[in-house]
């Protein structure tokens, strides 16, 4: 009876998990095309409801009803089964993100803290499920049988295993101060003064977040790094056969990582729900979180309406002779400061348990 | 509960490595291979073994497994077509899986017969933590033993793949476009 009413949480959890992250996802599909249009001088999609609100509903609909076009020599079986790892291994990992404090909940007098699962080993489950997700894209121009869609494919696994190294070095750096995998307990370690001064960013792992940065944007094969995709040679790179639903998982599973590359840059370096007062007022920490997140989006979107795109060889020669270097040397400075004790010194002063106004 | 997962994750792994086996499509068979991967990592975590399940996807399903079907996509392998010449090799086949057979059920035997119970709490084992306490102190000698092993295959592989020497030649830049520039192995062939 407990493991049921367990497993009826976790699946509520989830739940809410999803509802909240494909709500902000849709979203984040429309201000990109705003954002875009205000950078570009125009104005974007703004007929659809008031400031083109209902565009995203719109263009599910659309989706829905388009023409399934399937390529004749495609491998069927395969070409099927892409879209649908890539859309998976995008959204199994909003299940470790703490997207608040312990919150109390007022009708049936319970306190949970605001993630679905807190996991020993969160962050290695979040590296491991993005790093099935490249077979999605790598599958799906394998058997679109088109040439464009192939060195789409190519491209992009070779991208993602070559920044995949970066970013997890990148990543040492925070798990060698705070000593634990489990994202919350990370959170809850970056406590300070006003809830801001123990960000990890700020005091110890400037050059981790800056790596993390740009290997998560080269991961997600956003804009500058959008090779996979480069319309002006690829036609659309590894989806260029795809149409309708098919054509959406490959869509949304993009901007899903792209949520949740924001989500644990938010959750390793800036603190997570961190922020003044969210130890008086636990529901203002879901606002700071997702405040942090959609900074992040915004960031993307602003890089994608000011960047060219890097060529295949400059990528692979930034990504293994400039950022795994610089991933390693972050990771001995760090180790180094951390054995000879002035990490724990500049704790003394940054961190506080609750700190005032924290 | 576990029982459950068990039977569905078990049942995967089992079907996957079936059907890698009797695929002809190299790629059907490296799709079902991480099949296999996913399923066993999934019985990791309901054996309380988390890290080990994570860096078996990490490793496996996430590194080995996408260099696995990348060379099978460069190379466009067709479907193989059976191979006669290997008939002489069924017998020895078949006398290998027996003896892999009895191997199995001898373990069996042996853990019905003398049923052990657990003398520490083991609870904590297949813990992050707990693993790396025993990487860097008991087993620290064997761990960096292996990391010098792993060493040596990245400067065998570098050295067996650059014909050329470690270095491309002075003078001569590599040209800056193609799909292969700048990965290691492929700068210096023609």
């Amino acid at each position: 009876m407990d493991d049921l009413i367990h497993v009826a949480w976790l699946l509520a959890g989830i739940l809410v998990a999803f509802t909240v992250v494909m709500t902000m996802v849709a979203y984040t599909v429309l201000a990109e095309r705003r954002v875009l249009g205000f950078i570009q001088g125009r104005l974007g999609p703004n007929r659809v409801g008031p400031g083109g609100f209902l565009q995203p509903l719109a263009d599910l609909l659309k989706f829905i009803f388009k023409e399934d076009i399937v390529p004749d020599k495609s491998t069927r079986f395969v070409y099927f089964l892409a879209p649908v790892i890539a859309t998976t291994a995008a959204l199994m990992t909003i299940v470790v993100y703490p997207f608040g404090p312990e919150i109390h909940l007022p009708i049936i007098n319970k306190t949970i803290p605001l993630v679905v699962t807190r996991f020993d080993v969160a962050l290695l489950y979040v590296l491991g499920v993005t790093s099935v997700g490249v077979y999605g894209i790598a599958l799906a121009g394998w058997s679109s049988n088109n040439k464009y869609s192939l060195m789409g494919g190519l491209r992009s696994s070779a991208q993602m295993i070559s920044y995949e190294l970066a970013l997890g070095l990148g990543l040492i750096g925070v798990i060698l101060q705070s000593g634990t995998l489990d994202l919350y307990s990370i959170v809850e370690q970056q406590t300070g003064h006003l809830g801001v001064t123990g960000w990890n960013l700020i005091w110890a792992q400037p050059l981790g977040f800056l790596i993390y940065l740009i290997a998560a944007i080269a991961e997600t094969n956003r804009v500058p790094f959008d090779l996979p995709e480069a319309e002006t040679e690829l036609v659309a790179g590894f989806h260029t056969e795809y149409s309708a639903m098919k054509f959406a998982l490959f869509f949304l599973a993009e901007y899903v990582n792209m949520f949740t590359v924001s989500m644990l840059a938010t959750t390793l370096f800036l603190g997570g729900w961190n922020g003044p007062f969210v130890h008086q007022l636990p529901w203002l920490g879901v606002f700071y979180f997702f405040g942090k997140v959609i900074l992040f989006l915004f960031l993307y979107i602003w890089l994608r309406g000011t960047l060219p795109r890097f060529r295949f060889d400059q990528l692979m020669n930034f990504g293994w002779k400039f950022l795994v270097p610089l991933a390693i040397i972050n990771i001995f400075l760090t180790a180094t400061l951390q054995w000879s004790g002035a990490l724990d010194y500049v704790n003394k002063f940054l961190k506080t348990s609750v700190g005032w106004g924290g | 509960m576990l029982a459950l997962l068990f039977i569905l994750f078990a049942g995967m792994a089992i079907g996957c490595a079936i059907s890698m086996v009797a695929q002809r499509n190299p790629l059907y068979g490296a799709i079902s291979l991480i099949g296999v991967f996913i399923s066993l990592a999934s019985l990791y975590v309901t054996l309380a073994a988390p890290f080990i399940a994570a860096v078996q996807v990490i490793v496996y399903a996430g590194a080995i497994m996408v260099l696995v079907v990348f060379v099978i996509m460069l190379l466009n392998v067709e479907e193989e077509e059976r191979p006669t010449r290997l008939r002489s090799l069924v017998p020895i086949a078949v006398v290998l899986a027996a003896v892999l057979f009895a191997e199995a059920a001898f373990i069996i035997y042996f853990v019905q017969a003398s049923p052990s119970t657990p003398t520490r709490n083991i609870s904590d084992v297949g813990l992050t933590s707990s693993i790396g306490a025993g990487l860097f102190t008991t087993y620290l000698l064997p761990f960096e033993i292996t990391s010098i092993l792993l060493l040596m295959a990245v400067v065998g592989a570098m050295t067996l793949a650059r014909t050329g020497g470690l270095l491309p030649p002075r003078g001569r830049r590599p040209r800056p476009s193609g799909l292969g520039q700048g990965r290691p192995g492929s700068a210096g062939r023609k």
